[in-house]
């Protein structure tokens, strides 16, 4: 489904230069939910982005269903990915109603006319759509999203993004700047569409516990390379703790950070 | 007043309405400080000039101007996205160089429409009468322009170019070339601002190289003053109040004359109102902040005054 090779990626080329990708290695299959942990700057979003076209990598090749797509840039592999970003913000036009951004976001995959964006009949659909959240957006089709909290605006965001069924469902930390409960509701909602869909999923996540729970597949990030990558069943005998014990054993020292240790707890 | 006297106003607000909703469309629609305008403005009068003294048909040389307009506002949108000069200077550059263009257009600086035949003789001829034909010529043009306006940012691409002011990068996210949506937006807003142009040249019978000054401020204090005035919430309304703000905003000018300003004052009075209008989120606060926060002390309520300041945007 989604393969890469060799990838490599550094920002600020020169004096200050970061490599945020180093020699990426990643083969997954269809209907793989792959979890990516690592600590700050380990490079997550970084390859998410690169996955998703925002830039290209240095070097190495992205293929998607087995074509080249390493140089096609994003708005071109939009029709194929769908994205949630970790500020609810982003993903989001907050002056355009809560349609609108559902037309946007089903137009990915079939292009753009001139034809009226939101019609009587989409509309009806967008409302079954909503009533799903159970967050009563359906009543609200009409308000600005900007309007939204950012629970609402990161499930709406969430349900764009698998609008038009997309090969690939990147979520960086998309339930991160949320309140606890409002987070565990979110997770709940991409598993159910994920599952819906039968999506290719890869979420990355500063929660341990989840990294675990959810999905098939767990990979961690350290300053650019993948230092661990686990499938299940082995998986499921993995604790929380382990995964601390595997980190610092890989790495050959201690240098977990806070915010992974704390989100361990 | 006489109803001569305000027909007059209106008939010049909604001819230069074209050009607002053109300045609404770039400023507040894409979010794009264009000052190609005071440049694609008096390219289309020159065009249209040049080409009616050439004994062209009054309508295709209004058309010719609309193209004309098209492709001033692709420079800047080219400049801005393939060369990566900022909006702003973009903007100058394309408005600098029409300049030059216009003075070829013309063949010199100023070019009159005397005894020519424009769209509004032509209308008067056909309608046998000439009495207001352009009040009803530009009721029409600027309702269809309006109307245009209003269809397009509805349709599955206008969500997108709306998008793009708002968010381009999740617009990008959603598989939309905002490069190539700017150039398009960049090019219908200055089709419309010449077409403002020409119609302007034709109802006063002349073009003129220096027509163009200005022409951004006049088309921002339109938007502006409409949505002091409505407080648009949704396109249509936003469209609306800009045909309005244009007309209030001649109403304006036409009193300022009354109370003694001289027609060379009216630049800096408008001006001023701009720059009265875009401060007054800033100059709310630092003049009124210790008085209101005064108040909501003694009240009792400490919400931030400072979000007004975000509300205000820059152009
Ligand atoms: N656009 C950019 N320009 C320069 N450096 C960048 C850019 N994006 C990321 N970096 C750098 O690349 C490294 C990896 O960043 P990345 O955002 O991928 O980390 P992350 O794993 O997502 O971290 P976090 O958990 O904090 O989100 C960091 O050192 C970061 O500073
Ligand atoms: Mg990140």
């Amino acid at each position: 489904m989604l393969r890469m090779v060799g990838l490599y990626k550094t920002f600020n080329l020169g004096i200050n230069s970061v490599c945020a990708l180093k020699n990426i290695n990643l083969h997954v299959k269809p209907q793989d939910f792959i979890t990516i942990i690592g600590s700050n700057g380990a490079g997550k979003s970084t390859l998410l982005s690169v996955a998703a076209g925002v830039y290209p990598p240095d070097e190495g090749a992205i293929y998607i269903d087995g074509t080249d797509v390493t140089r096609l840039p994003e708005h071109l592999r939009a029709s194929f990915v769908g994205r949630v970003f970790q500020d609810p913000l982003q993903g989001t036009a907050a002056s355009m109603t809560i349609e609108e951004n559902l037309a946007m976001a089903e137009c990915r995959s079939k292009g753009r006319t001139l034809g009226i964006g939101v019609t009587r009949k989409k509309r009806e659909r967008y409302r079954e759509l909503l009533s799903l959240l159970g967050l009563g957006l359906e009543e609200r089709l009409s308000d600005p999203v900007g309007l939204l909290s950012g629970g609402q605006r990161q499930s709406l965001t969430l349900l764009m993004a698998s609008l038009g069924q997309p090969k690939l469902l990147l979520l960086d930390e998309h339930t991160a700047s949320l309140d606890p409960r409002t987070a565990e509701q979110v997770l709940e909602l991409t598993q159910t569409i994920v599952r819906k869909h039968g999506l290719t999923v890869l979420m990355v996540t500063h929660n341990l516990s989840h990294a675990l729970t959810m999905g098939n597949r767990t990979i961690m990030l350290d300053k650019g390379e993948i230092i661990l990558d686990i499938c299940e069943p082995e998986r499921g005998e993995l604790t929380v703790d382990d995964l601390l014990g595997r980190f610092a054993q890989a790495r050959g020292e201690r240098l977990l950070d806070d915010r992974l240790l704390l989100a361990a707890r | 007043m006489s109803f001569n006297v305000i027909s007059g106003s209106i008939e010049q607000g909604l001819v230069f309405a074209i050009m607002a909703l053109g300045v609404y469309f770039s400023s507040r629609v894409l979010n794009f400080p264009d000052l190609t305008v005071d440049g694609s403005f008096p390219l289309g009068a020159a065009v249209t000039a040049a080409l009616i003294t050439q004994g062209w048909a009054p309508w295709m040389a209004t058309l010719m101007a609309l193209g004309a307009g098209l492709l001033a506002g692709a420079s800047t949108g080219l400049l801005n996205t393939k060369l990566r000069i900022s909006g702003m200077l973009a903007g100058i550059l394309t408005m600098t160089g029409l300049y030059s263009v216009n003075l070829r257009v013309m063949g010199r600086s100023n070019l009159p429409l005397l005894r020519q035949p424009t769209i509004l003789t032509r209308l008067a001829d056909y309608i046998g009468s000439d009495l207001r034909v352009a009040l009803i010529a530009f009721i029409v043009i600027s309702l269809a322009v309006k109307l245009f306006l209003d269809w397009f940012l509805h349709t599955e691409l206008g969500l997108a170019v709306r998008a793009t002011g708002d968010n381009p990068q999740m617009i990008r996210s959603q598989g939309v070339d905002t490069d190539a949506v700017k150039v398009l937006g960049l090019s219908m807003a200055n089709a419309m601002v010449a077409l403002s142009g020409s119609l302007v040249a034709q109802h006063q019978g002349f073009a003129d190289v220096g027509m163009g000054i200005g022409t951004i401020v006049t088309g921002l204090a339109s938007v502006i003053i409409g949505e002091v005035l409505f407080r648009p919430r949704t396109v249509f309304w936003a469209t609306t109040s800009v045909l309005f703000g244009s007309v209030v905003y001649r109403i304006a000018v036409f009193l300022a004359l009354r109370m003694g300003f001289a027609p060379t004052d009216l630049k800096i009075v408008t001006a001023a109102l701009v720059i009265l209008a875009l401060s007054a989120p800033v100059l709310q606060e630092s003049l009124a902040l210790p008085f209101v926060q005064g108040i909501r002390s003694l009240a009792g309520k400490r919400e931030a005054v400072s979000t007004s300041v975000k509300d205000g945007r820059p152009l």
